[in-house]
């Protein structure tokens, strides 16, 4: 057991949180018979989808990718860091190296899926708000039973 | 002007969103040829960009001038630094029958809007302008992330114009789609992560150029299992996305509770691109040596595809209802066009057929869904037997329906009987027979479905007794609603579409050797048939 953690978790470890993080997301999903605990477990979900393109760009003993002030020369900007190596004009000072920064871009990227999410999570709120107007009920049993009871045949 | 045109596809609908939203609100008679004329000018750009590819192959777009291997104050671009658009053999038809079907619902549900409450109208025209910009990004677009987006855009839409109906079930079909959409985008998120982590990048073609780089690094990502749990993934997110058979839950409910000019659009186009999607993702992205011989998983996918088929024709048999019949019939032919991109076969024929058949389902879905909206409309038809003595009363709508009808069981002149064809050479060549099978046994299913439709439009309800001559006398019983024919803007969408499927079938000579040019999919040296 001891050697299964060193080996196998330790190292993993981050990609052992989002995965059980992700695993409660679905299982509110799928479990859960209310709508609202059914979209609390989709943004768990998504959000452990987050946590791992976090956890992508993660080097040992990087620093935040901004770039010091004497290598911010006139072509090399926070993004540029990691190619920053053609710049060949930057003698006098130190060349970043793209080892000395963790990576940006899942970063970036995440910026673009947490507004997603949030759009999913507006619109998924917004339904249920008309579902409650409908049926009287977030609860996903009571709306199947009144949909079967044929009131809502259309 | 004619290099812009691949972005303008895409952003001619959004800006008209945009417009429409601005000021449809005040003026309702604003959102009409706002919505006509930017889906036009994205069919014109569809067009001369499919024309472009036909005489000089793929086209390439960067968005915001990062053109891959541009060089900027003597640095070369790599490939994967700006989104790129790319048009090829693949998607080019696609996206005119992409165009042509959006413009034509976007025609068709004028009356309807302006029918139901105007409150409501430019609120449809901004989803359904984002949608078209989600499906032309979807299938455009040459980045896996970018593709992410673009899947959230067009789902979150649909969501919204599902819900939109009147009805409660719509808006608990809507509720349960928004959870399994967004499981299926999350699992295709979570694929890209594993792609990026390996690779590097998020550019399709860069990712396949990195994938069987021939040095040791590039054998060694070939190899790695990170991009087997990357194609993994992405595929059940598509497989989501697109109603693969056990996935299929929440599309019955969601297309048939929800108002017809939104059904008409979501079930020809949706489940289209996301299959299309699938089909970039092996060829483009992962390669289909990568798939068919390092991670041959084709047999499975294909029984997969044969259990879908049937599941899908069996459904769709024990249906009263003509939207639902015809919604289990969408998840049959998603198991076509799973089935032949996966049959294997080395002159890649289930492969051509499927994407061939992608353009067929949807000018013959559309053709149905466009049919069954009328009927819905104008006659109150809503079960199989609602359509009692239908070709007396309305002999125009029910010539469209009977293309539609003809093309989904396959016979010759239209394109339904091509791509059947097509699908079954792949599963003879491969020697997926039971894949044969399943397409046979389909087919007569809706044969059997279509002519009991028939039968009860042509005779009614009881052959024995009527002859076609005593149905006048029977419909007082019947609805409220006196069957009478729609206006030209419901009926010309329809004959186009008809005229369309019956043209795609005759033309499917060169339409099959057009798409046979992608880059990819016959390989150089063709493998050893089996």
């Amino acid at each position: 057991m001891r050697e299964f953690i060193e080996n196998f978790v330790q190292p993993h470890f981050n990609y052992w949180a989002y995965v059980i993080i992700m695993m409660i997301g679905l299982w509110a999903l799928i479990a859960k018979r209310n709508l609202i605990k059914k979209l609390i477990g989709m943004s768990i979900f998504q959000t452990a989808i987050i946590l791992f393109y976090v956890s992508l760009g993660v080097k040992d003993g990087a620093t935040i990718p901004i770039a010091p002030h004497h290598v911010a020369g006139d072509h090399a900007d926070a993004h540029d860091s990691e190619h920053a190596e053609s710049h060949d004009d930057h003698k006098a000072h130190p060349k970043p190296v793209a080892d000395d920064y963790s990576n940006p871009l899942p970063h970036v990227l995440m910026l673009t899926a947490i507004v997603v999410g949030v759009a999913t999570l507006g619109v998924a709120l917004a339904v249920s708000q008309s579902l409650f107007k409908d049926f009287g009920t977030l609860e996903e049993d009571e709306i199947l039973e009144q949909i079967k009871s044929g009131d809502y045949y259309d | 002007m004619i290099d812009q045109f691949p972005v303008i596809i895409v952003l001619s609908p959004m800006f008209g969103a945009l417009l429409v939203g601005l000021f449809g609100a005040r003026n309702h008679s604003v959102c009409f040829p706002v919505a006509i004329g930017a889906l036009t000018i994205s069919l014109i750009g569809a067009v001369v960009t499919a024309k472009r590819v036909f005489t000089t192959g793929p086209v390439d777009y960067f968005l915001g001038g990062w053109d891959a291997g541009k060089i900027v104050e003597g640095v070369e671009i790599p490939l994967g630094f700006g989104i790129q658009l790319r048009v090829d053999h693949l998607n080019a038809l696609l996206l005119v029958v992409i165009a042509i079907a959006v413009l034509l619902v976007s025609i068709f549900a004028i009356r309807r809007q302006s029918e139901q409450d105007t409150e409501k109208t430019h609120y449809f025209y901004a989803l359904f302008l984002m949608l078209s910009t989600g499906l032309f990004g979807m299938t455009i677009t040459a980045d896996a992330f970018n593709l992410f987006v673009l899947v959230e855009v067009s789902s979150l839409t649909s969501y919204g114009l599902i819900a939109m109906g009147s009805s409660p079930r719509g808006t608990h079909a809507a509720f349960n789609y928004v959870i399994m959409g967004t499981v299926g985008a999350s699992f295709y998120l979570l694929g890209v992560g594993y792609l990026y982590m390996k690779t590097g990048t998020l550019n399709m073609i860069a990712i396949h150029d990195i994938l069987h780089m021939n040095n040791e690094v590039g054998n060694a990502i070939f190899d790695s299992r990170s991009i087997t749990v990357a194609f993994i993934l992405i595929l059940i997110g598509m497989w989501i996305k697109m109603a693969f058979f056990p996935l299929h839950g929440w599309l019955p409910n969601a297309y048939s509770y929800c108002p017809s000019s939104t059904s008409c659009v979501l079930a020809p186009l949706m489940t289209k691109v996301s299959v299309y999607v699938m089909i970039r993702m092996m060829v483009t992205v992962f390669g289909l040596d990568w798939v068919f011989q390092h991670f041959d998983w084709s047999n499975v996918v294909v029984w997969l595809a044969v259990i879908a088929i049937l599941a899908g024709s069996a459904f769709a048999l024990a249906q009263n209802q003509l939207k639902k019949m015809l919604c289990y019939l969408i998840v049959a032919e998603v198991g076509y066009m799973v089935g032949g991109a996966w049959v294997a076969d080395s002159g890649r024929w289930g492969l051509t057929g499927s994407l061939y058949h992608i353009l067929a389902d949807a000018l013959m879905t559309l053709c149905l869904f466009l049919t069954a909206g009328i009927l819905t409309r104008r006659a109150g038809v809503k079960n199989l037997t609602d359509l009692d003595g239908m070709f007396k009363k309305m002999p125009l709508t029910m010539t469209g329906f009977i293309v539609g009808a003809l093309g989904m069981i396959g016979v010759p002149p239209t394109c339904g009987f091509f791509s059947k064809f097509y699908l079954i050479r792949g599963g003879i060549d491969s020697g997926h027979w039971e894949f044969v099978v399943a397409l046979l046994i389909s087919s007569l299913v809706n044969a059997v479905l279509f002519f009991r439709i028939f039968e009860i439009a042509f005779f009614g309800k009881k052959p024995a007794e009527g002859h076609g001559h005593h149905h006048d006398e029977d419909d007082t019983a019947a609805d409220a609603i006196v069957p009478t024919e729609p206006g030209l803007r419901s009926l010309a969408p329809l004959w186009i579409t008809a005229a369309l499927i019956v043209a795609l079938g005759l033309m499917n000579g060169s339409v099959v050797e057009f798409i046979r040019q992608t880059p990819g999919l016959i390989l150089e040296s063709p493998v050893k048939a089996n």
